[in-house]
């Protein structure tokens, strides 16, 4: 299951550090984040409940990037 | 600039004004240091926060950190020095701030600046379809609402919301968004139109056959928003870089900070504290790694953005990079290099039949042809159609009677009254007539009038106009070996073969055989080389996606080929795979061209830097300056020389 979520972020750096993030969650399979499009794919593990996999991968990046964004909808 | 950018670029101003104003106010000591310390937190006030957090959530080592020790570190160095009794130097760390904030401010602007230019290129998004509601006006709808079967107004001027069939009107499309093409295709009722591209001339109204999320446009711009997500070696190679570059210079800091200090102090000598404290600290400044992380992504992003100007449609980052290394192509033929319709070659009568046409007022040829369109009216054998095709005017077929077809031999019909035969050597065998060997490539009808070998009509697959172009281009563009893969005979495969200057030509083959065939060469070639297959996305799937680089010839229609594919050539023109691997190449060139100056920028800064040669204001440049130079080289990579 993949989804792709739009995002705000303000450097090229700091998107890293979210990938980063989000991969490290749990539930998440493998995650990418584009800083040029400002979007966030998520690849979900198997059986994982997206919403809360999500709310988690939004506290994880915030941890890393305050600023950031990530819309979920 | 967006608000955030606009409140920066306040902050930039009030804090340089600051600056300069504090530069002639007479006041000493601390309250010197008091008074410079509201410009600082007017620019910096974000980046200490950012900092501190970072801190606290045991993320440090990213450039806010670097920023904040380094600026905070300046101004408690001239807290240091008044308290020794000097005069303290508190301008300059002030400065940095304020330059660093420039720079991310212009970094920010040219990205998004950038982003939108390339958005722009892929801009047919369609925002509404046309429906027409019970009292026949118009309604404006989400594409996304309608359904399958709805009938969709597309006015002149609108883009085709969803791919359909037109049930009523014609006009001019304009699909240059999809295809880079330029010449607007007429459509009429009955077409197929896909979604994307512009109605320029009537009104059209089009029965939808897919959802908007399976149409065309939907496709194509999920492809292109994906793309950066499949990052390059050189931006995965970055990545790994900055994560262990930035706690290494850190580390590199404070030793400069502290050795040679403490083995003045051990030697006896005076330790200097605050003179190597201030060269850690520009160490620190230079070494920010922004210029690098940000151009390289920028780079590839743009060298997408210019490809997909061009109707050339790259799925990743790391299919551009591998493009430049291609040294081995691999070609299917039909759709591929030839365009895969039948058409006629060539026509050529008898010298009896052009004796017995003559004055007739009809050239020999088209004599010729007119007899074989008439006697073949009937059928609907592709053969037949180009024949039909060919001929070109219109058939009355009352004139065309006693019509029998003859299975393997070909077909005998009274045409205005005279007997024509038209089939293959087997048929004139049996009319026993003397006819002409054919020695040319493809389908032959042989034709006899009244009993008289009247000549024969040559039907081919038609080579490309631009495939022997596109072979040189590749030649050119150094690509050591191309190679052509098809189920078709012998003698075509060569004759097409000869005809483009290939060097090897595989011919009779199954589908599976290509896949065999492809691994082969897969094998051949060298680690660094890369092999690309070109095919138009029938049947050859498997091959598609065995390849190094998987490229589908013409997104139009065939969307097994956009899925299997990482590259896909939107028109059919495979002149198109020599631009992309030029995109590639220059797109490479401007990465390396980044990392090589970046890196070796920052290691002469930070080497004067240790030696004390060079200052915060050079240490400035090396950061902000080295990074606005890079994004500037970056964004070449959008602009393309068609």
């Amino acid at each position: 299951m993949k989804k792709t979520y739009k995002i705000e972020v303000d450097c090229a750096n700091c998107a890293l550090k979210m990938e980063d993030a989000a991969k490290k969650t749990e539930g998440v399979q493998d995650a990418a984040v584009s800083f040029m499009t400002q979007k966030m794919k998520v690849e979900f593990a198997e059986g994982a409940d997206i919403s809360t996999v999500m709310q988690a991968v939004l506290k994880a990046c915030k941890k890393v990037e305050s600023d950031c964004e990530i819309f979920l909808d | 600039m967006t608000k955030k950018q606009k409140k920066v670029f306040i902050r930039i101003i009030i804090a340089a004004v600051l600056i300069v104003v504090l530069h002639f106010v007479p006041v000493q000591g601390y309250l010197r240091f008091l008074l410079y310390l509201i410009p600082y937190m007017i620019i910096g006030y974000d980046i200490l926060r950012k900092a501190a957090l970072g801190i606290a959530h045991g993320e440090v080592f990213d450039e806010n950190f670097l920023m904040a020790i380094a600026t905070v570190g300046a101004m408690l160095l001239g807290v240091y020095n008044e308290a020794h009794g000097q005069e303290g130097e508190f301008a300059e760390g002030v400065a940095v701030m304020l330059f660093y904030q420039i720079g991310e401010l212009f970094q920010a602007v040219a990205v998004g600046k950038s982003r939108r230019n390339i958005s722009a290129l892929m801009d047919i998004r369609p925002d509404y379809a046309n429906v027409e509601n019970e009292d026949g006006e118009l309604e404006q709808v989400d594409p996304d609402e309608v359904e399958i079967g709805t009938v969709i107004v597309v006015q002149p001027g609108e883009k085709i919301p969803i791919d359909g069939v037109i049930v009523s009107g014609n006009s001019t499309l304009n699909t240059a968004a999809l295809t880079g093409e330029s010449v607007p295709r007429e459509v009429r009722e009955g077409q197929e139109v896909i979604s994307g591209c512009v109605n320029l001339t009537g009104l059209l109204r089009v029965e939808t056959t897919k959802e908007f999320g399976e149409s065309t446009v939907s496709k194509i711009l999920d492809l292109v928003e994906n793309s950066s997500m499949k990052k390059s070696k050189s931006e995965n190679f970055i990545t790994k870089f900055a994560r262990y570059y930035t706690p290494a210079v850190c580390y590199g800091a404070l030793a400069l900070a502290i050795v040679p200090s403490s083995i003045n102090m051990v030697m006896g000598n005076p330790a200097n504290w605050s003179t190597w404290v201030i060269r850690a600290l520009t160490f620190l400044v230079i070494s920010c790694p922004c210029a690098l992380v940000i151009s390289i992504p920028l780079s590839f992003f743009g060298g997408i953005g210019g490809a997909s100007s061009c109707g050339i449609l790259v799925k990743g980052s790391n299919y551009l990079e591998a493009l430049a290394q291609t040294k081995y192509v691999v070609f299917d033929k039909t759709g591929t290099l030839t365009k895969g319709v039948f058409e006629v070659t060539k026509i050529c009568p008898s010298t009896e039949f052009q004796n017995m046409i003559c004055g007739k007022g009809y050239s020999p040829d088209q004599a010729l042809l007119r007899y074989a369109a008439y006697a073949e009216s009937y059928s609907n054998h592709p053969i037949s159609k180009s024949l039909k095709e060919a001929y070109g005017g219109e058939i009355q077929k009352t004139s065309v009677t006693d019509v029998e077809e003859i299975g393997g031999h070909g077909v005998t019909a009274l045409v205005e009254g005279e007997r024509v035969a038209a089939g293959n050597a087997k048929l004139m065998k049996k009319l026993g007539l003397t006819y002409e060997e054919n020695t040319g490539v493809g389908t032959v009808v042989y034709l006899a009038v009244d009993g008289i070998y009247a000549g024969y009509i040559l039907i081919s697959d038609v080579v490309k106009p631009e495939a022997k172009e596109a072979i040189a281009a590749l030649k050119k563009a150094g690509v050591r070996k191309t190679v052509m893969l098809t189920g078709d005979s012998k003698a075509v495969a060569e004759y097409v073969s000869d005809e483009l200057g290939l060097d090897e030509v595989k011919s009779e083959l199954l589908p599976a055989d290509k896949v065999n065939a492809v691994e082969q060469l897969l094998e051949e070639k060298g680690a660094r080389e890369n092999l690309a297959f070109v095919g138009d996305g029938v049947n050859d799937a498997p091959v598609l996606s065995r390849a190094d680089i998987g490229v589908a010839m013409g997104a139009l229609g065939s969307d097994a080929a956009i899925e299997a594919a990482d590259i896909v050539l939107m028109d059919d023109n495979p002149r198109k795979l020599a631009l992309a691997m030029q995109i590639s190449r220059k797109c490479l060139r401007i990465v390396y061209e980044n990392i090589v100056f970046a890196l070796a920028v920052k290691a002469v800064c930070l080497l004067l830097g240790a030696l004390g040669i060079a200052g915060m204001w050079l240490a400035i440049f090396a950061d902000v300056g080295v990074m606005v130079l890079a994004v500037l080289n970056a964004i070449r990579c959008l602009k393309v020389k068609a």
